[in-house]
């Protein structure tokens, strides 16, 4: 981000002879490499979702300007073309643009919204971290956050594999349990499968003893349970705000368990300005929070708990 | 009441890590005809917290658990 800055820098003359957009270069996706006018350009590629015909494109886009033999897959699933010498900046940017493929967003704006395979295709997701992350993604993205980045991530479950706990607001897929005794075989199973210590097999009859305090909502128990006697109540979403990863990592603070999939996007909106109207320059959320305390985030976003 | 379930197999998984514990059951199910019953006895820890869940996954009905010191004698119907 920094290294914009040196570039502006360099006179208006080279500039006008480079003919090259340095407002667009600095909104995103461009970053300056070790070497003179070498640049790194990183796609945005919500949900690390790659359509495999546009993948094709962007092999031959790579192949004709990337001065590497290789590509780069960044941890937030991004894909960079290395070594774009920045002649061929403009030409790049538009092949980009034919096939649909736009860059990554810099500076205080919002970044492109990861999520992992999620309940389409994984076996352990609880919520279409895909959808979501595409959906929050064309809502989101590039927004001017004034103060500083602004990561949104989803995961399918608490195994939590994106990272949304280190993400500036991150939603992990949650199932409240249900019992029906009259289904229920006495096998125990469920209370083996619980790691949170929430249900206890009762000595005599096996049955389930359940501590909704200690539970975290992840349906490990629904999932062993053979007769269906633990079953789906209601599914939802961990909503958690301020994790940062960097040179002072912070996890993430929960918000709540099993907040409605419906309202994720009023909660981003409200997250977001609340950060324009209480951060700092440079400051991340997680940090903004810590200043003024988590309870003051709490009633301002005005989330009604509804459960 | 266990005498009137008749086991067609049983597979002591003892000591076998995840996931081949799974694939040697899945193995074995496929020997049997629908309806009939394996037995397998699982270790406590890993085993019993993945190994139920796949069966379940695959299809299959765990019909009985019961609890020998460490280790678990489970009943499946294919
Ligand atoms: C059979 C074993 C494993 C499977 C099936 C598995 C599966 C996955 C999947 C599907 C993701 C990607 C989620 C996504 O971004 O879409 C993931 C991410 C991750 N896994 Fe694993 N994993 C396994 C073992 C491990 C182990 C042993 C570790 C660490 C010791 C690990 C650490 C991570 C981390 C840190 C991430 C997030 C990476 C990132 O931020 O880009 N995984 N895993
Ligand atoms: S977070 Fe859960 S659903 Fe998503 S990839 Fe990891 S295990 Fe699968
Ligand atoms: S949902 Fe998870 S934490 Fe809660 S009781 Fe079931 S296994 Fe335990
Ligand atoms: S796993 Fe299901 S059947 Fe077994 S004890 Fe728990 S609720 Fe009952």
């Amino acid at each position: 981000m920094s290294s914009f800055d040196k570039l502006d820098i360099k006179n208006k003359k080279e500039q006008k002879k480079l003919n090259v957009d340095f407002a667009e270069l600095k909104s995103g996706g461009f970053i300056k490499q070790n070497k003179k006018d070498l640049f790194t350009v990183r796609l945005r590629v919500p949900g690390g979702r790659m359509p495999i015909e546009r993948l094709n494109k962007i092999i031959k886009i790579a192949q004709k300007y990337g001065k590497a033999n290789f590509v780069h897959f960044t941890t937030r699933q991004s894909l960079e073309i290395i070594s774009i010498n920045i002649n061929d900046f403009n030409k790049l940017k538009s092949e980009l643009k034919k096939i649909g493929q736009q860059t990554a967003s810099c500076g205080p704006r919002v970044r492109v919204a990861t999520g992992c395979g999620g309940c389409e295709y994984n076996a352990r997701g609880i919520i279409d971290a895909q959808k979501l992350a595409l959906q929050s993604d064309r809502k989101f993205f590039g927004i001017p956050t004034i103060h500083g980045k602004f990561k949104i991530s989803f995961a399918g479950c608490h195994s939590d594999c994106t990272r949304a706990k280190g993400a500036d607001i991150g939603f992990i897929g949650e199932i409240e349990p249900g019992w029906s005794e009259r289904k229920c075989i006495g096998c125990g199973l469920c209370a083996k499968a619980c790691l949170e210590g929430a249900i206890i097999s009762d000595k005599k009859t096996g049955k389930p003893v359940y501590d909704a305090s200690k539970c975290i909502f992840c349906g490990d128990c629904i999932k062993i349970c053979p007769t269906s006697a633990m079953h789906e109540k209601k599914v939802g979403c961990g909503l958690y705000v301020g994790g940062k990863w960097g040179r002072h990592p912070r996890i993430a603070d929960l918000i709540t368990h099993l907040f409605p999939a419906k309202d994720i996007i009023p909660v981003i909106k409200k997250t977001i300005d609340w950060y324009i109207k209480n951060g700092k320059k440079r400051e991340r959320i997680g940090n903004t929070i810590d200043r003024l305390g988590i309870k003051k985030y709490k009633n301002e976003i005005n989330y009604k708990r509804s459960y | 009441m266990e005498k009137q379930i008749k086991i067609a197999k049983k597979l002591d998984l003892t000591g076998v890590i995840c996931p081949t514990n799974f694939v040697k059951t899945k193995l074995a199910l496929e020997d049997l005809k629908k309806g009939q019953i394996l037995e397998i006895i699982l270790d406590d820890g890993e085993p019993i917290r993945n190994v139920p869940r796949s069966i379940k996954e695959d299809g299959h009905k765990i019909i009985k658990v019961e609890n020998i010191k460490n280790k678990f004698k489970i009943l499946i119907k294919k």
